[in-house]
């Protein structure tokens, strides 16, 4: 029987086990160094703020993983021995495989700051970051401070996380607004805006220089460019992700950031496959980035390699990009491409809408001359996935996203919605004469069915 | 400031509460001779022998609030019958249950401080408890921040993660529901509390259904602030907390109290939206005799309460899912979805569970409708035999085991350590009879967002019901569960709005999916297709 050995049990590697045992009988082990089980990376802070229990996390019960024949491995792989097909392990155990998946996932950046290793010094990426965290800052006692470097998701969720056991957090931002390398101007505002209400200590266009330690080789305050120093008890280090590969250098796979795949998502050498966020395309597929750090891609990653090794190659070809966060209370979602004025194409041009004193915005990308329907950010108002992703294939217009704009709303019932503002707004800045259609389950419904 | 005037408000409510807890055991009682032959007659007891039985133990007796009367009085019961029953005096066997007869006895011959200052101590219990507990809640306007999903530190906190907090609470709530349910003498001194309440709304002195009655909507409107207060960036929650509050108000308190008050022929009172088999004594043969006897009024209610059950109830669960019920107008709903809120991540979400679930809530269902059969075929043969089987046995074991033990003792008394809902989910035969329309025929679904679903699980950890939320939204797909209740808490709390409930056409209600929207659309319909 063949023997599939997957390295990694986050989103990517799981998803692939589950798609690999729905379609076959093989052999499957996964390996993981970090949770005996699977678990949600993304709701680890969840569990610090004390909404769930560490368990909860956990996706599958424990005899999920007997049931379905995925062996479960606990170990940390040192060497992959492609000449031999052998996975050699810390503990000096080896494991013969007959294809092997790389589905490592991703570590915290670090820059090379003075102090970057020091105690106290951490991400928030594992479940041992967590276990860390929840060691180093308990409390406001024992943290009286604490200070994140880097203003992307994870360090709003890290303030956000030490906020809720009221321990002050100073926020150091590159950026002159939060995200705005990501997000358009305003929205980026308002994010700024919304920070500032939690009572996070934010500070735009400032960058860490050092890290300080005390006698005890335990960080006591960082310095910024601005000359500032901050005392702190923690220094939360959340300036993005890059592919966790280091294992791999000496292997043979080749190594760019991460691990090079082709569309089939195979390395160089044979049998080798890397999905998730360790993997890295030659080339990047139409506005996404070559990697792609997010939970959706490594699941639709997984859920392609499997077909590849059940026996019907597949490439990995996603659809319309989606991806949603939450910003303290603020949830975002987008569907289709909305660049920050940054990287803004030149043929990209925004509608923005923004509530008068709800914290609610949705900005809409559009082509210039086309009118063409690019993609859409919404902050506070949530969307219909499939309405948005059909109206993306459809090509529809500006107009006809704005007409029909209600059959997206995927708001609770009795919710206010906004949608004639929206409209309304949108008429006076293009002297359009736009009049909201009626949500209809008929335009939901069927053309669902028509399209998938 | 905040903090300060919250800490003032438990110190308050824990007076007010402590005292409340402390009433069975206090006071005095004294029965003189005119009550207790009051009492005999209202009985309509007719046995000399127990009457100067009982009369030589208790008449002009005094008696703590701590001894139990129903001992002597069933005693009392007992020797009589046996006399009778040697003698084939079969008139004046004595039928009174000893603990309602020891309630009867104590309600009428209670003096001292409790009873004559009737106003005083209701200020000192329900007063203190309501304005404590309104100081700890209000100021969370405040404390709790920014509107948005509060869930933090539930699992830090003792009373919301099953520590020493959560066990006394459940050692109350136990206690108090054997107390009404099989000790009501000790709830004497509760009924005194609310005796102008009660007389003020249906002109009688209050029992202790009256009490139980009172409690559980000043808990709920109480508790509902809270909800107000935590939910309230969601109108859902602001408008479903609404509806129970008022249909437990008006439908469940205030209609039955009022129709006494009325003296209407169908003299006890009527919760016209309670359906049976919830109401599961409403086939029972003393019923249908007193709806029947009662006129117009009767004869509506008993068309009324079949129409409730047989045609309103499964259409609108049609068109709304059992929501509309369970979590919009029922009072154990209501109950469950104010003072319950904060258990409701106790819930257990493994697959046993479920099958556990499965077995009890349609078994029960089973058990109502097999009894039911008995009473009706009882009713209309008029005999209290059927296959060799006493009718009344079997409505006296419902009654007990699910009536008492199960809905109310476990159902409530359980909250801080299997959630709010354990009745709802493992026992209430409506509930599982409103799951078989929603789960088969119902426009009502829990629609899953496409592939935005992280699986993160605050959806499944605070599903009331038990529900693994995330098993089905990780795969795209609806939820279409029998037992949901529709409460919207898994929506609410979900941060990347996934879930939304709703209700729209059957077709593509059902959604299994194996490869989430987002991917590559050709991958899709391979593998969805299959």
């Amino acid at each position: 029987m063949e023997h599939i050995v997957i390295i990694g049990n986050g989103i990517s590697g799981v998803t692939a086990a589950r798609h690999i045992r729905k379609l076959s009988d093989k052999k499957i082990t996964i390996i993981s160094a970090e949770t005996d089980y699977f678990f949600s990376r993304t709701a680890l802070m969840y569990v610090y703020m004390g909404h769930m229990k560490f368990e909860h996390t956990q996706p599958y019960e424990n005899w999920f993983w007997k049931k379905n024949r995925i062996n479960l491995v606990k170990g940390f792989v040192e060497q992959i021995k492609h000449n031999t097909k052998t996975l050699l392990l810390s503990n000096s155990e080896e494991i013969q495989y007959d294809k092997l998946i790389i589905a490592t996932g991703s570590k915290p950046n670090k820059f090379g700051w003075p102090g970057q290793d020091l105690n106290h010094v951490q991400g928030l990426y594992s479940k041992q970051d967590l276990d860390a965290l929840e060691a180093n800052a308990p409390n406001n006692k024992v943290c009286k401070r604490a200070v994140i470097v880097g203003g992307g998701l994870i360090g709003i969720e890290m303030a956000e996380m030490l906020r809720s056991r009221n321990i002050p957090v100073t926020f150091l931002v590159r950026e002159s607004s939060f995200w705005n390398g990501v997000l358009p101007d305003g929205e980026s505002q308002l994010i700024n805006e919304h920070i500032l209400e939690h009572h996070i200590d934010l500070r735009l266009e400032t960058n860490l220089v050092e890290i300080l330690a005390d006698e005890n080789g335990k960080a006591r305050a960082v310095t910024t460019d601005k000359g500032d120093t901050i005392d702190c008890d923690i220094v939360g280090l959340t300036a993005g992700v890059s592919p966790n590969v280091n294992f791999l250098k000496e292997s043979g796979i080749e190594i760019g950031r991460g691990v090079k795949v082709n569309r089939l998502l195979e390395t160089n050498i044979k049998d080798i496959y890397a999905i998730g966020d360790c993997a890295e395309q030659h080339e990047a597929i139409g506005n996404r980035r070559p990697i792609e750090a997010v939970w959706y891609t490594g699941r639709m990653m997984g859920e392609t390699v499997a077909q590849t090794i059940c026996g019907n190659p597949t490439e990995y070809k996603p659809g319309h990009w989606f991806n949603s966060a939450k910003f303290l209370d603020l949830e975002y979602q987008t569907y289709g491409w909305v660049f920050s004025n940054k990287g803004k194409k030149e043929y990209e041009q925004h509608f923005h809408w923004r509530h008068s004193s709800e914290k609610i915005c949705v900005t809409i990308a559009f082509h210039k001359e086309t009118k063409k329907f690019l993609g859409i950010n919404t902050f506070g108002i949530r969307m219909r996935h499939e309405i948005f992703d059909r109206w993306l294939t459809e090509n529809r217009t500006i107009e006809y996203v704005l007409e029909y704009l209600k059959d997206a709303n995927f708001d609770p019932e009795f919710y206010t919605q906004y949608e004639k503002e929206i409209v309304a707004k949108f008429n006076r800045e293009f002297n359009s004469n736009i009049i909201p259609k009626k949500k209809s389950w008929k335009r939901i419904f069927t053309k669902t069915k028509a399209s998938v | 400031m905040m903090k300060a005037i919250q800490n003032i408000g438990i110190t308050i409510f824990l007076v007010g509460f402590g005292i409340f807890a402390a009433l069975p055991f206090l006071g005095n009682f004294k029965l003189n001779e005119k009550s207790f032959d009051e009492l005999i007659t209202s009985q309509g007891i007719k046995s000399e022998l127990f009457i100067e039985n009982l009369k030589s133990k208790i008449v002009d007796k005094d008696f703590s609030g701590i001894t139990s009367l129903a001992p002597i009085v069933e005693t009392a019961i007992n020797d009589a019958n046996a006399v009778h029953s040697k003698n084939k005096e079969w008139g004046k066997k004595v039928y009174a249950g000893s603990d309602d007869f020891a309630t009867a006895i104590r309600k009428k011959s209670g003096y001292g401080f409790i009873p004559e200052n009737k106003g005083l101590m209701w200020l000192i219990t329900f007063g203190l408890g309501i304005i404590g507990a309104l100081m700890f809640i209000l100021p969370q306007v405040i404390t709790l921040g920014k509107k948005g999903i509060k869930n933090d530190h539930i699992y830090h906190q003792s009373s919301t993660n099953k520590g020493w907090i959560a066990w006394l609470v459940f050692i109350f709530l136990v206690s108090f529901y054997l107390v009404l349910y099989f000790k009501s003498e000790y709830a004497v001194n509760w009924t005194y509390l609310v005796d102008s309440i009660s007389q003020s709304l249906s002109g009688n002195l209050a029992g202790h259904w009256f009490v139980y009655g009172f409690m559980y909507c000043v808990v709920m409107v109480v508790m509902a602030i809270r909800m107000y207060i935590k939910y309230r960036h969601n109108m859902y929650q602001m408008v479903r907390t609404t509806s129970v509050l008022f249909f437990q108000i008006v439908f469940a308190f205030l209609i039955p109290e009022i129709m006494v008050r009325l003296q209407l022929s169908y003299s006890k009172g009527y919760d016209f939206k309670n359906a049976f088999p919830l109401d599961y004594d409403f086939f029972f043969n003393w019923n249908l005799k007193e709806l029947i006897s009662s006129g117009g009024l009767g004869l509506f209610i008993l068309v009324w309460g079949i129409l409730l059950t047989v045609v309103i109830v499964p259409v609108m669960v049609y068109f709304f899912g059992k929501r509309w019920y369970c979590s919009w107008v029922c009072g154990c709903g209501g109950l469950a979805e104010t003072l319950g809120d904060p258990y409701r991540q106790h819930s257990s979400k493994s697959l046993f569970s479920w099958k556990v679930e499965r077995w009890l809530i349609h078994g029960v269902l089973l058990f109502a409708l097999v009894m039911t059969g008995f009473t009706l075929y009882g009713f209309f043969a008029e005999t209290g035999t059927v296959l060799g089987i006493k009718v009344q046995s079997i409505m006296n074991t419902y009654s007990f085991l699910i009536g008492a033990i199960f809905a109310g003792v476990i159902g409530t008394g359980f909250y801080p350590i299997f959630g709010n809902r354990v009745w709802c989910r493992f026992g209430c035969p409506l509930a599982a009879y409103l799951g078989f329309v929603q789960r088969f025929k119902s426009r009502f679904r829990i629609t899953t967002n496409g592939g935005q679903c992280i699986s993160c699980g605050n959806c499944s950890t605070y599903c009331e019901q038990g529900i693994d939320v995330r098993a089905y939204a990780q795969k795209g797909e609806n939820i279409v569960r029998s037992s949901c209740v529709g409460c919207g808490v898994c929506s609410a709390v979900c941060p990347r709005g996934v879930l939304k409930l709703e209700n729209g056409p059957l077709e593509g209600r059902i959604n299994p999916t194996d490869v989430l929207l987002g991917n590559d659309v050709d991958l899709m319909e391979l593998v969805n297709k299959k």
